[in-house]
């Protein structure tokens, strides 16, 4: 018999159907749809905007910035929380529907940073309003930082999508604090 | 086209309050001082008067005369000083206003009736420096929390230990020299450096 008379796999409409477990079909979309909720009230917010701009591009992962909590699954805390502004931040977050992340971005959201020794008003930390997932240190981290926190809280994504394990333990980007001008991919310049 | 010279509206001032006073900062920048009940009229002469027609409020500020620089020679003096500047938009020419009110009964007049620019000036500076200002419509504060306590750029002003529940500082956190919070122990003075270690 040639090839040419062999039934051709796809032709007929029953064959065209993919078996997968549709978990891990609805993580694939989950995790490749983060929006985000646009939270930027300090210099961190310029390295947010940097890394939805065309050289970082964080479109390619599906992340899409959102102006409402309603339409977004993560918020990136970017900057300085204030006492007066931490209740904003856990309102916004209360809107936000479930499976609900955060990363905090930057020295301030993460602990008050350059402000918790001197200043009255600013909080030490969004973490004691909102819990946090990722922990992006540096001030300002660089955009890299942020999507190495945002592919590790994709992994949490599909854990949660497919085993239903939600990670409580926060996780810290590593290396995220690097010299100005540096990354973390890139040698150190020779003295 | 320049309008009146600072000596030119310091004696038109002084026409108006006697004890009006000039006085020049250290950097050489001179300014009217007047007290708090004489700055309604002073005000309004700079306001209406149409030689002057000071019609734009620039800035209205304060400071804390405790632990003021060049201050020392005078201890008592602990006011709270409020600084206006004013700039005519006709006649081009600027003055800065003082009043100082003392720190325990603290009003000072306000001078939104004639410029609205100072009703957010006066509830910024009431906030920080705890002015009364007197006439005001809504004298809120516009920076801290409603229920914040205390006037956070005095000069005496503790910080707080705690806001609604959530301490100031993290879990092991500790600073060498950080400002002292409030039930904070009263700090231990230092001991007067002695000459051993330094033959």
């Amino acid at each position: 018999m040639a090839v040419a008379d062999l039934p051709k796999p796809g032709n007929d409409p029953h064959e065209q159907i993919v078996l997968t477990a549709v978990d891990e079909f609805l993580a694939w979309g989950k995790e490749n749809s983060l929006f985000y909720l646009l939270f930027a009230t300090a210099c961190c917010g310029i390295e947010l905007m940097q890394a939805g701009g065309p050289r970082y591009d964080v479109d390619r992962l599906g992340m899409i910035p959102r102006a409402t909590p309603r339409q977004a699954d993560l918020m990136i805390v970017a900057g300085t929380i204030t006492h007066k502004m931490a209740g904003v931040v856990r309102t916004l977050w209360e809107q936000m529907t479930e499976p609900r992340w955060v990363v905090s971005m930057g020295s301030c959201a993460n602990s008050g940073g350059p402000f918790s020794k001197w200043s009255y008003s600013v909080l030490n930390g969004v973490d004691k309003y909102v819990p946090v997932d990722v922990y992006i240190p540096g001030c300002p981290p660089r955009p890299e930082a942020l999507i190495d926190g945002v592919m590790a809280l994709r992994e949490r994504v599909r854990r949660y999508r497919t085993m239903g394990v939600r990670d409580r333990d926060p996780h810290v980007v590593q290396g995220a604090d690097c010299r100005f001008g540096s990354h973390p991919g890139k040698p150190e310049p020779q003295a | 086209m320049n309008g009146m010279t600072f000596e030119a509206i310091a004696a038109r001032i002084a026409q108006v309050c006697d004890e009006a006073m000039v006085v020049r900062s250290e950097n050489g920048q001179p300014f009217v001082r007047v007290p708090a009940a004489a700055l309604p009229r002073v005000a309004a002469l700079l306001r209406r008067d149409p030689a002057l027609l000071c019609d734009a409020l620039m800035d209205l500020t304060g400071y804390d005369r405790l632990k003021y620089p060049g201050n020392e020679a005078s201890p008592a003096n602990d006011a709270i000083a409020v600084v206006y500047l004013l700039f005519s938009q006709q006649h081009h020419h600027r003055v800065m206003l003082e009043v100082q009110a003392p720190r325990a009964l603290c009003s000072v007049p306000t001078v939104s009736g004639l410029w609205p620019a100072a009703l957010y000036f006066e509830r910024e500076v009431f906030d920080l420096l705890g002015v009364q200002f007197v006439g005001h419509p809504s004298l809120e504060r516009i920076l801290c929390p409603d229920d914040w306590v205390g006037h956070p750029l005095r000069k005496d002003y503790l910080y707080p230990a705690q806001y609604h529940g959530v301490p100031h500082l993290r879990e092991g956190q500790h600073f060498d020299g950080a400002p002292r919070r409030q039930g904070d122990p009263e700090p231990t003075p230092t001991p007067a450096p002695t000459k051993k270690g330094h033959p």
